[in-house]
C-alpha cells in the first residue's frame, strides 16, 4: 500500500488538530509566550508601569552577576534544596515503609494526617506559622519553655541565623505527605514475594532491604529526587507570607528576589520589570540546566 | 493489586502497640499547627496567646463575622470559587480532548506537540509571572476575573494530558469501530463512547485542579496588586495580615474559611487526591 501524502494525512487527521487547539492556545498564551517574551524584556530598562522602555542589550545581566544581593540569593535557593530534599526524601522513605504495613490497622488514619498539610492552601500555611513561631507566647516557644528546652523565647523567624532552618522545617512538614505517596506507589511496585522473603527476621531481612527492595525502587527514587529538587526551588509562597525574605534578606531566595525587583516598592526603589525579568531567565536557566543534568542521570540510571 | 510489607507480625503485639503509639503521638504533633488555627478562630485574642489548649472557652463566632463580612473574605470566597470551577472546566475539557488524540491517533506533527509540552513541565511559574501579567494588561482582563481565570487555567501541568492520555490509550479498539459503524464522527464518538469512560481520570483530574486553582498564590497576588476587588482567599488573608495585624482571631477565622472547603473535599475524595499525586511518578 502506497503511504498517504503529507496534506492528506493532515486532511484525514483534521479533527486531531482541532482538538489540540484549545489547549495548545492556552500553553501558547501563559507559558510559551511568556517564556519567549521574559527573554526580550530582560533587554530593556522598563519599569513595567509606563509605555517607556529602552533597549539596553545586556546590561541588566551584566548588573545582576555583578549584585551580591543576587548570588545570596542564588546560593540560599539551593541551600533550601540541599537542606530540604534529602531530609523529605528519607523521612518519606521511613514513613511510607511503616504506613505500607496491611497489619497497622491506623495507617489509612495516620496517612491522612500526614498528607493533610498538602492540601492546605500554602499562603495560610505560611501566616500561620508567623503566629506558630511568634518569640511573643506562640505556641512552639509555649512549649519548649513549658518543658523546660529553652528558658528564653526564640525569635525563630527574627533572627537571621534561624530563619532559613525554620522556614525549611516548615516546607519539609507542608510537603513530605507528597513524598509519603510517592514511595508508597513505588513500594507497591516490588513483588509480593520479595515481601515474603524479607518477613525473615534478622541480618537475612536486613540484607534483602539493601540488596533487593532498594535496586527495585531506585529507579523511582530518581523521579521522585528531581521532582522534589525542582518543587524546591519553587516556594516562592512559603517565604512571602512567612519571611517576605528578611530580617535583612537572610531568608531572601531567587523567587522573592525576582518579586522585590520587579514589584515591591516599599523599600523606596524603583520597581525594575526588566531587570527582574533579566535575573528570572538566569535563574530559569540555571534550573533547567540542573533539571537536564538529572535527567541524563535518570536515564543512565535507568538503562543499567 | 495491593502488595505489603508486613514486618509487624499480627503476633507480635507489643511492637505493634508500641509503632501504633508512636505515630499517634507524631500525628498529635504534626496536625497540631491545623488544630491550633482551628481553636483560635473560636477563641478571644487574649485566649490564644494564653495557653496551649485546643478547646475554648466558648465559641467566639463573632471572629468569623468579622472575617466574612468586614475583611471582605465573603467575597474573596466567591472569588476563589469562581475561579477555581472555571478553571476546572476548562482545564478538563481541554486536556481531556488533547489527550484523547494524543493517546489514541498519530497525525503529522504530533512529536513535535509533545516534544513542546514536555518541555514546558519544568517551567516554573515565577518565571512566566511578568509576561503574563503584562499580557493580562495588554487583553484588558487584568482588572476582572476573566483574566485570572484564563491564566489559572493556562499554566497546566502536563501530568494532566498524560493521565488523559494514558487513560484513552488503554480503551480498546472495538468501542471505536463499533461507534464507526453506528455512523458515528469523531467528535460524537468522543462525548459519546469515549468521555464517558473516562470518569475517573475526570475526578483526578479536576481534584488536582481545585487543589492548584484554590490554593495557588503568586498569581494571584501579583494580579490582584492593584486590584483588591478581584482578590482570592489566600490573598486576602495575606492583606489582612498587613491590614489588620493585631487582629489575630479574626486572621485565624479568615484562615480556616480559606483551608476547610479543600481539607473537607479531601477527606471525602481522598482516593482520587492519591492518584493524582502518585500517578506524577508512575508514569
Amino acid at each position: 500500500m502506497n503511504k498517504k501524502s503529507l496534506s492528506k494525512q493532515i486532511y484525514d487527521a483534521r479533527w486531531c488538530y482541532v482538538f489540540v487547539l484549545p489547549c495548545l492556545i492556552l500553553t501558547g498564551m501563559f507559558v510559551i509566550y511568556p517564556i519567549g517574551m521574559s527573554w526580550y524584556f530582560s533587554l530593556l530598562d522598563w519599569s513595567g508601569f509606563t509605555k517607556e522602555a529602552k533597549f539596553i542589550g545586556l546590561q541588566n545581566y551584566y548588573e545582576a552577576v555583578n549584585d551580591e544581593f543576587f548570588w545570596d540569593a542564588f546560593i540560599r535557593s539551593f541551600i533550601f534544596m540541599f537542606g530540604t530534599v534529602p531530609v523529605k526524601i528519607v523521612l518519606g522513605f521511613i514513613i511510607a515503609v511503616f504506613l505500607n504495613n496491611q497489619v497497622l490497622k491506623l495507617a489509612p488514619f495516620f496517612r491522612t494526617v500526614i498528607f493533610m498539610p498538602v492540601v492546605t492552601a500554602i499562603a495560610i500555611i505560611g501566616i500561620v506559622m508567623t503566629f506558630v513561631f511568634s518569640p511573643f507566647n506562640g505556641p512552639a516557644n509555649k512549649f519548649l519553655m513549658s518543658t523546660n528546652l529553652t528558658s528564653a523565647p526564640i525569635d525563630f523567624l527574627g533572627n537571621p541565623d534561624t530563619v532559613l532552618p525554620t522556614v525549611m522545617g516548615v516546607y519539609v512538614w507542608k510537603w513530605l505527605g507528597i513524598t509519603m505517596m510517592y514511595w508508597l506507589a513505588a513500594l507497591q511496585t516490588v513483588p509480593q514475594d520479595v515481601y515474603d522473603a524479607a518477613k525473615i527476621d534478622g541480618a537475612e531481612g536486613y540484607r534483602l532491604w539493601i540488596h533487593i527492595i532498594l535496586p527495585i525502587v531506585l529507579p523511582f527514587a530518581i523521579v521522585i529526587i528531581l521532582v522534589e529538587a525542582v518543587g524546591a526551588l519553587n516556594v516562592f509562597p512559603l517565604i512571602e507570607t512567612m519571611t517576605a525574605g528578611g530580617p535583612f534578606f537572610s531568608s531572601e531566595v531567587m523567587e522573592i528576589y525576582i518579586f522585590r525587583t520587579a514589584f515591591v516598592t516599599d523599600s523606596g526603589t524603583m520597581p525594575r520589570l526588566g531587570y527582574a525579568c533579566a535575573a528570572g531567565v538566569f535563574w530559569g536557566v540555571a534550573v533547567l540546566f540542573i533539571t537536564v543534568l538529572q535527567g541524563l542521570w535518570m536515564r543512565r540510571t535507568r538503562r543499567i | 493489586m495491593s502488595r505489603y510489607l508486613n514486618f509487624i507480625a499480627e503476633k507480635n503485639q507489643v511492637k505493634y502497640l508500641i509503632i501504633t503509639i508512636a505515630f499517634i503521638i507524631f500525628s498529635f504533633f504534626w496536625i497540631y499547627p491545623l488544630l491550633w488555627v482551628l481553636s483560635a478562630s473560636f477563641k478571644t485574642d487574649f485566649e490564644i496567646w494564653g495557653g496551649l489548649g485546643l478547646i475554648p472557652d466558648r465559641l467566639v463566632w463573632e471572629n468569623f463575622e468579622r472575617a466574612w463580612f468586614g475583611a471582605n473574605m465573603g467575597r474573596y470566597f466567591f472569588n476563589t470559587l469562581i475561579i477555581t470551577v472555571v478553571s476546572v472546566i476548562i482545564v478538563v475539557v481541554t486536556t481531556g480532548m488533547f489527550g484523547y488524540v494524543i493517546g489514541r491517533y498519530s497525525f503529522p506533527g504530533k512529536k513535535i506537540l509533545i516534544g513542546i509540552l514536555i518541555s514546558t513541565i519544568f517551567i516554573p511559574q515565577g518565571y512566566t509571572i511578568i509576561p503574563v501579567f503584562d499580557l493580562l494588561n495588554n487583553l484588558n482582563i487584568s482588572k476582572n476575573l476573566i483574566g485570572l481565570t484564563l491564566a489559572t487555567a493556562g499554566h497546566t501541568p502536563v501530568i494532566y494530558i498524560l493521565l488523559f492520555a494514558g487513560y484513552f490509550s488503554r480503551v480498546p479498539v472495538e468501542l471505536e469501530e463499533a461507534a464507526k459503524m453506528d455512523g458515528a464522527g469523531f467528535v460524537r464518538t468522543f462525548i459519546s463512547i469515549m468521555l464517558p469512560l473516562t470518569k475517573p481520570v475526570v475526578a483526578t483530574v479536576s481534584i488536582l485542579q481545585v487543589l492548584h486553582a484554590w490554593n495557588d498564590f503568586l498569581l494571584p497576588v501579583v494580579i490582584t496588586l492593584g486590584n483588591p476587588d478581584i482578590r482570592t482567599l489566600s490573598v486576602g488573608v495575606y492583606a489582612f495580615k498587613g491590614e489588620y495585624f493585631v487582629d489575630w482571631s479574626g486572621m485565624a477565622a479568615a484562615s480556616v474559611i480559606t483551608i476547610l472547603p479543600i481539607i473537607i473535599l479531601f477527606l471525602f475524595m481522598q482516593k482520587y487526591f492519591v492518584e493524582g499525586v502518585q500517578g506524577a511518578v508512575k508514569g
